[in-house]
């Protein structure tokens, strides 16, 4: 699984970070980074929510 | 196992809830029945991006076709319910009845409109695609100046964005400051010096006496005895919930579709989003909640509850969250403040509007304000979740500054 966002659409909300702090955080920069992009198989539910749950659709959960 | 399921509201409760249903694995029939013409669309760009002229209409989609198509609905736009009666399980769609087998409430809110003003040109409010369409022409027609009544975050959004569209705003807000009721005066003061220091001609502590004009509007009256003359008014004053056409159904309409904890409206009846009423059990009392986050997690809970039997079922019982773009700063609230909550500032500062501030009540903590402070938000957010205390609370904010 690949973790892939679209920084020209993510406004940094931050509600990713809130549902996995392991892979997304939004630093005291305000903007957003991405921890780790090849999360183990068991984060799939929770990668889904943040791509579910961001508010512009930044994120993307590939195979 | 149900065979099929009826959403009523093509929007994003509607939507996120058939997504939700798909991903669990039910191969049902799904109707979706939406009155709006348009492909499941999202609205807050709608006083924003789309607002602006940023983005054009076919960005404000809430899936990309292809993933609409996968979901394999039965699919129903332009169509309106228009009765259910729960006792028979039939809904009505265009006057024609149908059986359902598990149904799904979301046909959301539309706005508060001020009464009287009906025929008159010039005077909108901002809900759906047509009226975002019908404000962005009237923005472009250089107006001499825009009125927005009502300084809520919609009301504030559109302001801003008439700002940049070098159009001179006044906005009414009926409260001492604008967000007063939900963030006390202080911090609503600072929200007010936002607008003003961007020109906005900030009138609080009055309301709109009268919208004059024979065709068109031509002015505004307010209660302190102003005139202001004017060719376009936007009313951002609140919404109330789509609950018509469930008059006689058997449910109980209350500002809402009264549901219990767990999103149940009645046997095989759930509701979500902006028109579901529900005790949420964290606050031990009756809410409806009219943001976005709300109606994804809540489409998502109503959908599943559909599928469950009542020992499966799991209360509904989020912090209630949202966000507003204004100007250049991102503000966001989570949880539930009361204007006489104790308030502490955490981080930043007011002067450089950069700061996040924190609510607490009867020694909990209540809820975070954050400008331009995503990520303390959300930490706060947190903790509001696992049912901090205040001292948790200024201990945390402590360690981290
Ligand atoms: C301009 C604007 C900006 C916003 N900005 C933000 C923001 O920045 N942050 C935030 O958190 N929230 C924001 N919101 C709020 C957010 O968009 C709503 O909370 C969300 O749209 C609620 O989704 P919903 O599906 O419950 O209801 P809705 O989006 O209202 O959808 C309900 C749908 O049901 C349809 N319908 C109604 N009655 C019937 C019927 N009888 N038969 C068939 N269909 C029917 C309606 O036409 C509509 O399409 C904004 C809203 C607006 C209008
Ligand atoms: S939720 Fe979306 S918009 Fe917000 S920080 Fe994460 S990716 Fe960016």
């Amino acid at each position: 699984m690949r973790i892939v966002v679209d920084y020209d659409l993510c406004e940094s909300n931050a509600i990713c970070m809130q549902i996995a702090p392991d892979v997304f955080e939004v630093r005291d920069d305000d903007f957003l980074y991405v921890l780790n992009d090849a999360p183990d198989e068991d984060r799939r539910a929770a990668m889904d929510e943040a791509a579910q749950r961001c508010p512009k659709q930044a994120i993307k959960v590939e195979d | 196992m149900r065979s099929s399921v009826t959403i009523v509201g093509a929007s994003l409760a509607g939507l996120r809830a058939a997504e939700t249903l798909r991903r669990d694995g039910f191969d049902g029939t799904i109707s979706l029945i939406g009155d709006e013409p348009h492909v499941p669309y999202d609205r807050p760009p709608l006083s924003k991006q789309f607002l602006s002229g940023d983005w054009e209409a076919d960005r404000l989609a809430l899936s990309p076709p292809e993933r609409i198509t996968g979901l394999d609905l039965d699919l129903r736009l332009g169509q309106r319910a228009t009765g259910l009666d729960v006792c028979s399980h039939t809904i009505e769609v265009e006057g024609t009845a149908e059986g359902y087998d598990g149904l799904l409430i979301a046909t959301g809110a539309r706005c508060r409109t001020i009464r009287g003003t009906e025929g008159i040109d010039g005077v909108y409010t901002l809900r759906n695609l047509d009226d975002g369409l019908a404000i962005r022409a009237a923005l472009r027609d250089s107006p001499r100046r825009v009125v927005v009544v009502g300084a809520g975050f919609i009301g504030a959004e559109v302001a801003a964005t008439a700002v940049g569209y070098g159009v001179p705003v006044t906005m009414v807000e009926a409260l001492p400051a604008p967000l007063g009721r939900v963030l006390g005066d202080t911090v609503g003061s600072v929200v007010a010096e936002l607008h003003v220091d961007h020109g906005v001609d900030l009138r609080c502590g009055v309301g709109v006496e009268e919208i004059c004009g024979t065709d068109s509007v031509e002015s505004v009256r307010l209660s302190d005895g102003a005139v202001v003359e004017t060719d376009l008014v936007v009313v951002g004053i609140g919404v109330v919930p789509n609950t018509e056409w469930l008059e006689d159904s058997g449910l109980t309409i209350d500002n809402g579709v009264l549901c219990d904890e767990t999103c149940l409206a009645a046997p095989d009846v759930t509701a979500a989003g902006d028109v579901a009423r529900w005790p949420n059990p964290r606050y031990g009392e009756l809410m409806r909640v009219e943001h976005w986050d709300n109606a994804v997690e809540q489409g998502a809970h109503a959908a599943r509850r559909l599928m469950q039997s009542s020992e499966e079922a799991r209360p509904f019982s989020p912090v209630p969250w949202f966000w507003s773009d204004q100007y250049d700063r991102k503000v966001q609230l989570a949880g539930r403040a009361r204007p006489d909550d104790e308030v502490r500032l955490v981080d930043g500062s007011f002067q450089e509007r950069r700061f996040a501030v924190i609510y607490g009540r009867g020694g909990r903590l209540t809820a975070v304000f954050g400008m331009n402070r995503p990520r303390q938000v959300m930490q706060f957010k947190g903790l509001l979740e696992s049912g901090a205390s205040w001292n948790e609370a200024l201990d945390f904010a402590e360690v981290q500054t």
